[in-house]
């Protein structure tokens, strides 16, 4: 251990206000980096998702719409 | 090789591939940060001249070094997808991107943060602190042609040229210090075989280096994975995995 204290841990040697900003800076940004990445993730994930799940809604409908146009007689049309 | 190499051409593979090395490299991330950096910050001795400033060197030159390690595998990657067409490459380089721009921001900002003590400024336009700002603004640009096109595969096709025009830039940060005049000191741990670094000094630094780029390992995995899942987005593998990650999430959320 180099110092005696945890004060003059957190002082740096006078140099604490550097020390401290270079660190704090760092663990910031890389922090917000790697939630960033792992919401854009699951972001895309749901977005395919929703566009998959409305795609099987739009066929089922088409399939339905097939299905009634062939029920109906077609001396009608 | 290409026989072995085929496989991971798929980005299925690499997919799940990734996913099953994400875990080993957050582990060891945690490990290799957690002994560095409270070596380098509680353990190792003030610098006989900088005395206690000296320790932000531990988050400044892994930092630094990265931010153009970064970069280098994203110009390789960028190359490869312009010469071969390999998609999985323009995903790779795309994950890589953001995760060098904030390393190139730590270096900055860090570098700042020690300059002002030792130097007497913030601030000063040398070539070493100039090239490294270059270094981010490329970054941002190959970022932001990332994002400029609906078509990945016309994005990638940009923003890998101008990766490309930019490697220039990397040897002239790495040489600015020995060219010009300037106020950076120069390399001090790079010399492997005889570092200007004693050894209490030197193997903080060993576990901090070897943190940070076990990090970046994980976070461009993360990225990468986006990636492969956006360029396959109507493959029905995709598609399938959507679906039942987002049902497991709905259920989950319903409990």
């Amino acid at each position: 251990m180099q110092f005696d204290s945890f004060s003059a841990f957190l002082d740096m040697g006078g140099y604490g206000f550097y020390v401290w900003l270079s660190f704090g800076i760092s663990t910031a940004l890389i922090l917000a980096l790697i939630f960033n990445s792992i919401y854009a993730h699951k972001q895309v994930i749901k977005n395919i998702a929703i566009r998959q799940q409305r795609e099987n809604k739009l066929r089922e409908l088409r399939s339905q719409r097939n299905k009634t146009q062939t029920n109906t007689p077609k001396e009608v049309i | 090789m290409w026989k072995w190499l085929h496989p991971y051409a798929n980005p299925e593979v690499s997919y799940h591939l990734t996913g099953r090395i994400i875990p080993w490299f957050s582990a060891l991330t945690i490990l290799f940060l957690s002994i560095g950096l409270i070596w380098a910050l509680a353990f190792a001795p003030a610098d006989y001249q900088q005395g206690d400033s000296f320790r932000i060197f531990y988050i400044h030159v892994p930092a630094a070094s990265l931010s153009m390690g970064i970069y280098l595998g994203m110009a390789i990657a960028a190359f490869t997808s312009l010469v071969w067409q390999f998609k999985l490459a323009d995903a790779s380089a795309a994950a890589m991107a953001p995760v060098g721009a904030i390393f190139t921001a730590i270096a900055l900002i860090t570098g700042s943060a020690w300059g002002k003590p030792m130097w007497g400024t913030w601030w000063i336009w040398d070539a070493r602190l100039t090239s490294e700002l270059i270094l981010l603004f490329l970054y941002l640009g190959v970022i932001a042609l990332h994002n400029a096109f609906e078509d990945k595969a016309l994005a990638g096709k940009a923003a890998g040229i101008l990766t490309l025009v930019g490697v220039i830039n990397l040897p002239i940060i790495k040489y600015s210090v020995e060219w010009w005049n300037t106020l950076h000191q120069g390399s001090t741990v790079s010399n492997l075989g005889k570092p200007s670094m004693s050894v209490e000094m030197l193997w903080p630094f060993v576990f901090c280096f070897l943190g940070f780029a076990l990090l970046v390992g994980t976070i461009v995995c993360i990225r990468f994975r986006s990636e492969i899942l956006i360029r396959n987005s109507i493959r029905p593998w995709v598609k399938a995995l959507a679906l039942e990650k987002s049902l497991s999430n709905n259920a989950l959320e319903n409990k």
